[in-house]
C-alpha cells in the first residue's frame, strides 16, 4: 500500500511501486485532468504539482511520489478562480484543450517563483509543455495578464 | 432518407416534464453545398424543456475548431437564446440528426451557416405563433427575445418553457424568415467559448479519459515494419506480468491496409504496456524490411519524365513556343508528415451479443453509426442500428481521427472478451505506424512571352494515391483529384495552363493531414511564382497582382495583405519579406512573412501577417486563434524532420525526435480577418497552406537561398 496526498485527500494505493504516477493519478484514483501526451518528459501534458515543483508524472515512479504532497489540475483552485484560470478564459487561450492542464501546472509554478516574467522567462518555462494545436501566442499573453490579475488580487485589503 | 414528423419527439422528458424536439433538418449529402436543399425532415437540434431548460446540439465534433460554440451560436442567433442560457451537448451520430455529424474540410461553419440559422429561425417562429395563439392576438404583432415571447402593444410575456406544449402542435415552417446580419447578437462578435473553463480545470472529459464499468485496458504491438502482418506470438511472459488479464491477435484495417498485431489486455494501461514488453512476436514482413524512403524518394524523381494523366488543361499550351531563355522550370519535394494529435488515439469498445458500444473522440461520429458503404458497420459486421456511440471532446484531429481503424481495432479485440476494453495507443504507436500525409513532388515549368508576360504554367505532381490507400474511389486510370488539390485552380490569370498527376505506388497508409495537399502543392506552386517574379524583375507582391486584373477573393485578400503587413515599408539590410497565398476547398489565406538573417547564420522569423477571408465569420478571436495555429502547425512541416523509414522502419518514436514547434519558436503573428459576404469560407485549414511558401520565399528575399525541399533548415 502507498499513500498519496492528492488535492489535500489521502489515496491508499496498492499498485506496483514502479508504476508511473500518471497511470496512478488517472487509472486508479480517477482523476483524468492530468493527460498522457508522450510517456517520455517530452510534452508536458502529465505535468502535477509534487511539493509545489512541477514533475512530469509519466516519468515519476508513484514510490517517489509516497507521502507527499501532490496537487494534479483539479487542484488548482476551488472554483476555477486561479488568475492564471481567469487569464485564460478571458484570453480563449484553449482548443482542443488536451494539453492545457499540464500548461497551466507548469505556468503556475512559474508564476510563483516569478510573478512578473517576461517573454523569455515564459518560453524558457514553458518549453517544455507542448501544444500541437498551436496555442502558444496566447499562452504567452494569458500568462502575462494572470501575472497582472494575481498582482492585482495581491493588493486587495484583506 | 426516413422521414420523421415531430410529434415523435413531443415526449416525457423524466422530470423535466413535456419536452419539446424542434429544428429543421435540411442537409443534403455529407460534403456537398446545401442549396438548393435536396431534402427537408424534421429532427431535433433542439430540446426545450417545460422547466424551461434550453438543449442546442453540436452536431460538429469539437475537436479545437470552436463548434462547440460556433455551431449552437448559428441556432441561437435565430432562436433569440443567448449562450448561456443553453446547455450544449455534442451528438453521437444520432440518426435524427443526419449524416453531417463530421469534423473535416473546415466546412462545419461554411455549410451549415444558413441551415442551422434556418433550425433556429423555424423554432422561433413555432414559438411565437404559440403565444399568439395564447393571446388571440395576430403572430405579427409579437416578437422574442431572451428566450421569451413577448406582445409588442401590451408588453404581456411568455417564456419560451410555458410555450412548449403549445408549440409542440404546430407544424414547423419550412421557409423560416432569417434575421438580417446587421441584428445578429451572437454571429460576428468575439464570444468567450463555453468549453473554455472545462478546458481549464481537468473536467472536459476526451476519449482518454472515459471510464466504463467492469472495463480494462488494452495497448497493441503492431508490426514495426509498416505493411507486415501477424506470423505468431508467445504470451506466456507477457502474462505473468501483475495485472494482465489476457493477450489476443487483433485486425486493424486502414483503406486497403489489413494487418493484424497483438493486444495486451490488462487491469491498467500500465501493466498492459509492460505485458506488451515481455511480447515475443513474429512478424511476416513480406519483403517490406527492404523499404527505404530514400530509394523510394529517387523513384519519384525519375518519375517526372512520364507524362502522367492531365488533370486541367486550358488554353492551348502545346501551340506556344516559348523561347528557351523565356523558361524557369524547377523542381519542389514535400515531404510525410505525421499527425500527432495531442490526445492519443483510443477507443473503448463493448460488445455484447450483437451489440456494440463505442466511447470515443472521433471526428466522425456519422460515419461510425451510419449505413453508409465507408461506414464502420462494413468493417466490423455489426448492424449499424445496433451500433451506439459516446462521443466526446476530441484532443485534436487534424484529420487522423477522420478513420475508423483504431475504432476498429479496439472492436475485434472487444469482440475477444466479455468486457469492455480501452484501447490506447502509445505516441510511439501514433509516430510509427501512420497513416501519414503523403510526400508530394512538383516539377513546374512556367513560360514567358518575348513581352514579358506570363503565358504558360505546368504543374506535375508525381505522388502515392490518397485514394487507393483509402480504398475510395480509386481509378487508376483517373487523376486523384486529391493529389492534385487547387493547383490549377487558384486566381492567377495565365491564359495556358496545363496539370497532370503521375501515380506512384506505395504500401504505406497515407491520410488527409490538416489542408490535406494543399499543405505540400501550395508549397511548391506559391514558391515557384516567386521563382517567376525574380525571373520577370518584378516584386513578388507586384507580380501577383499583376496576375490578377479581374476582380477576385484572392485579389481582394492580397490588396488588403500588402497594406496591413507594410509590404512596402523598407527592411533593414539582411531581412527579407516573402508573400503566398492559396485557395482551395476549405478556404482562402493569404500571408507575408519576415524574417531577419542573423549573423550566426540563423534566421528569425520576424513576423507572420496573415488575412484570411471567409465571407462570413461568426467568432472573429477564434478564428484568430486557429488561424494562429495552423500558423505554427505548418511551421512544424516547414522546418522540422519528416516522417522516414529504413528497412521498412519509421525512424522516428516520439517527441524526442519528431519534434513540433514549441512557444520559443513561435513568431509573432497578426490575423486579418476578410468578412464582407459571398461564399462562407472555411476557418480550421486556410491559414496552414500559405505559410511554408511565405517563409521560403522571405528567405530567399534574405539570403538568395532558394529552398525547394521540406523540411528546410533555419540556417543559411
Ligand atoms: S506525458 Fe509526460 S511529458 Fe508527455
Ligand atoms: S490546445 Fe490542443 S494541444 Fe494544446
Amino acid at each position: 500500500m502507498i499513500r498519496l496526498t492528492v488535492n489535500q485527500k489521502t489515496h491508499k494505493v496498492d499498485v506496483d511501486p514502479d508504476m508511473p504516477l500518471l497511470w496512478v493519478i488517472r487509472d486508479i484514483i480517477g482523476l483524468t485532468g492530468t493527460k498522457y501526451g508522450c510517456g517520455v518528459a517530452q510534452c508536458g501534458a502529465c505535468v502535477v504539482h509534487l511539493n509545489g515543483e512541477a514533475v512530469r508524472s509519466c516519468v515519476t515512479k508513484v514510490s517517489r511520489a509516497a507521502n507527499q504532497k501532490i496537487v494534479t489540475i483539479e487542484g488548482l483552485s476551488l472554483h476555477n478562480d486561479h488568475p492564471l484560470q481567469q487569464a485564460w478564459a478571458e484570453i480563449d487561450v484553449p482548443q482542443c484543450g488536451y494539453c492545457q492542464s499540464g500548461q497551466l501546472m507548469s505556468a503556475a509554478v512559474l508564476l510563483k517563483e516569478n510573478p512578473q516574467p517576461d517573454d523569455a522567462a515564459i518560453d524558457a518555462a514553458m518549453s517544455g509543455n507542448l501544444c500541437r494545436c498551436g496555442t502558444y501566442p496566447r499562452i504567452r499573453k494569458a500568462i502575462h495578464r494572470a501575472a497582472e490579475l494575481q498582482q492585482e488580487a495581491g493588493k486587495k485589503p484583506f | 432518407m426516413t422521414t420523421i414528423t415531430r410529434r415523435s419527439f413531443l415526449k416525457n422528458a423524466g422530470g423535466a416534464g413535456v419536452a419539446l424536439w424542434l429544428g429543421l433538418y435540411v442537409h443534403g449529402e455529407v460534403g456537398k453545398t446545401t442549396s438548393p436543399v435536396t431534402a427537408a425532415h424534421f429532427t431535433p437540434w433542439i430540446l426545450i424543456e417545460s422547466g424551461g431548460k434550453i438543449t442546442i446540439y453540436n452536431t460538429k465534433p469539437e475537436i479545437g475548431q470552436g463548434t462547440f460554440q460556433a455551431i449552437p451560436a448559428l441556432i441561437a442567433e435565430e432562436l433569440e437564446v443567448s449562450l448561456d442560457q443553453v446547455t450544449i451537448l455534442n451528438s453521437n451520430g444520432e440518426k435524427e440528426l443526419g449524416t453531417a455529424q463530421r469534423a473535416g474540410g473546415s466546412a462545419s461553419v461554411r455549410t451549415s451557416f444558413s441551415d442551422l440559422r434556418k433550425v433556429g429561425a423555424s423554432a422561433k417562429e413555432v414559438l411565437i405563433q404559440a403565444a399568439a395563439s395564447t393571446w388571440g392576438v395576430d403572430a405579427a404583432t409579437c416578437y422574442a427575445e431572451n428566450a421569451t415571447v413577448y406582445h409588442r402593444a401590451s408588453g404581456k410575456s411568455i417564456a419560451y418553457g410555458d410555450l412548449v406544449e403549445t408549440a409542440a402542435k404546430i407544424e414547423l415552417p419550412k421557409t423560416p424568415v432569417l434575421k438580417d446580419g446587421k441584428d445578429f447578437k451572437i454571429i460576428g462578435k468575439s464570444m468567450r467559448r463555453p468549453d473554455v473553463p472545462l478546458k481549464t480545470n481537468g473536467s472536459a472529459v476526451f476519449g482518454i479519459d472515459v471510464k466504463v464499468d467492469g472495463m480494462r485496458y488494452a495497448s497493441v504491438e503492431r508490426c514495426p515494419v509498416i505493411g507486415g502482418t501477424l506470423k505468431q506470438f508467445d504470451a506466456s511472459a507477457a502474462l505473468k506480468i501483475k495485472g494482465v488479464v489476457t493477450v489476443v491477435p487483433v485486425e486493424r484495417v486502414y483503406g486497403i491496409h489489413r494487418n493484424t498485431g497483438v493486444a495486451v489486455i490488462a487491469d491498467n494501461y500500465w501493466a498492459a504496456l509492460q505485458g506488451r514488453k515481455k511480447l515475443r512476436v513474429e512478424w511476416d514482413t513480406k519483403g517490406f524490411e527492404h523499404f527505404q524512403s530514400d530509394e523510394y524518394e529517387a523513384g519519384l524523381r525519375l518519375m517526372v519524365s512520364q507524362e502522367g494523366l492531365t488533370d486541367k488543361n486550358k488554353g492551348d499550351i502545346d501551340a506556344l513556343t516559348i523561347a528557351p531563355e523565356n523558361l524557369v522550370e524547377a523542381f519542389y519535394e514535400t515531404p510525410m508528415v505525421a499527425h500527432h494529435p495531442m490526445e492519443p488515439l483510443n477507443c473503448i469498445a463493448q460488445v455484447k451479443d450483437d451489440q456494440v458500444e463505442l466511447w470515443t473522440s472521433t471526428q466522425v461520429p456519422s460515419n461510425v453509426t451510419g449505413s453508409g458503404p465507408n461506414d464502420l458497420h462494413k468493417l466490423i459486421g455489426v448492424a449499424p442500428e445496433n451500433i451506439k456511440l459516446h462521443a466526446t471532446f476530441v484532443g485534436g484531429g487534424f484529420g487522423r481521427r477522420l478513420y475508423l481503424d483504431f475504432i476498429v481495432e479496439a472492436v475485434n479485440i472487444a469482440k475477444q472478451v466479455n468486457y469492455p476494453v480501452k484501447v490506447i495507443w502509445t505516441r510511439e504507436d501514433t509516430t510509427e505506424q501512420g497513416p501519414f500525409r503523403p510526400m508530394t513532388f512538383s516539377q513546374l515549368q512556367g513560360g514567358f512571352s518575348a513581352e514579358g508576360k506570363l503565358v504558360t504554367f505546368r504543374h506535375k505532381v508525381i505522388s502515392p494515391s490518397y485514394a487507393e490507400s483509402v480504398g475510395r474511389n480509386f481509378d487508376p486510370n483517373k487523376v486523384d483529384g486529391t493529389m492534385v488539390e487547387g493547383i490549377a485552380e487558384q486566381a492567377y490569370e495565365i491564359p495556358n495552363i496545363r496539370t497532370a498527376y503521375v501515380r506512384a505506388g506505395y504500401h504505406v497508409p497515407v491520410a488527409a493531414w490538416r489542408s490535406v495537399t494543399s499543405s505540400t502543392v501550395a508549397f511548391a506552386q506559391e514558391c515557384f511564382l516567386d521563382e517567376l517574379a525574380w525571373k520577370a524583375g518584378m516584386d513578388p507582391m507586384s507580380f501577383r497582382l499583376s496576375l490578377l486584373s479581374a476582380p477576385s477573393d484572392t485579389k481582394r485578400v492580397l490588396l488588403t495583405l500588402k497594406e496591413v503587413s507594410g509590404w512596402d515599408r523598407p527592411l533593414p539590410k539582411g531581412s527579407g519579406r516573402g508573400v503566398a497565398t492559396w485557395e482551395f476547398f476549405a478556404g482562402l489565406c493569404g500571408q507575408t512573412v519576415e524574417v531577419t538573417h542573423l549573423s550566426d547564420g540563423r534566421i528569425r522569423i520576424d513576423k507572420v501577417v496573415a488575412v484570411i477571408d471567409l465571407g462570413e465569420v461568426v467568432n472573429p478571436d477564434n478564428v484568430r486563434n486557429q488561424t494562429e495555429g495552423a500558423i505554427i502547425m505548418a511551421l512544424g512541416a516547414a522546418v522540422k524532420p519528416d516522417i522516414r523509414l529504413k528497412h521498412g522502419k519509421v525512424t522516428h518514436h516520439n517527441f524526442y525526435d519528431n519534434l513540433l514547434p514549441r512557444i520559443s519558436e513561435t513568431p509573432l503573428i497578426d490575423v486579418h480577418i476578410l468578412a464582407e459576404g459571398g461564399k462562407v469560407k472555411g476557418v480550421g485549414e486556410p491559414g496552414l497552406p500559405p505559410f511554408a511558401p511565405a517563409l521560403a520565399n522571405a528567405i530567399f528575399a534574405a539570403t538568395g537561398k532558394r529552398n525547394r525541399k521540406m523540411p528546410f533548415d533555419l540556417h543559411v
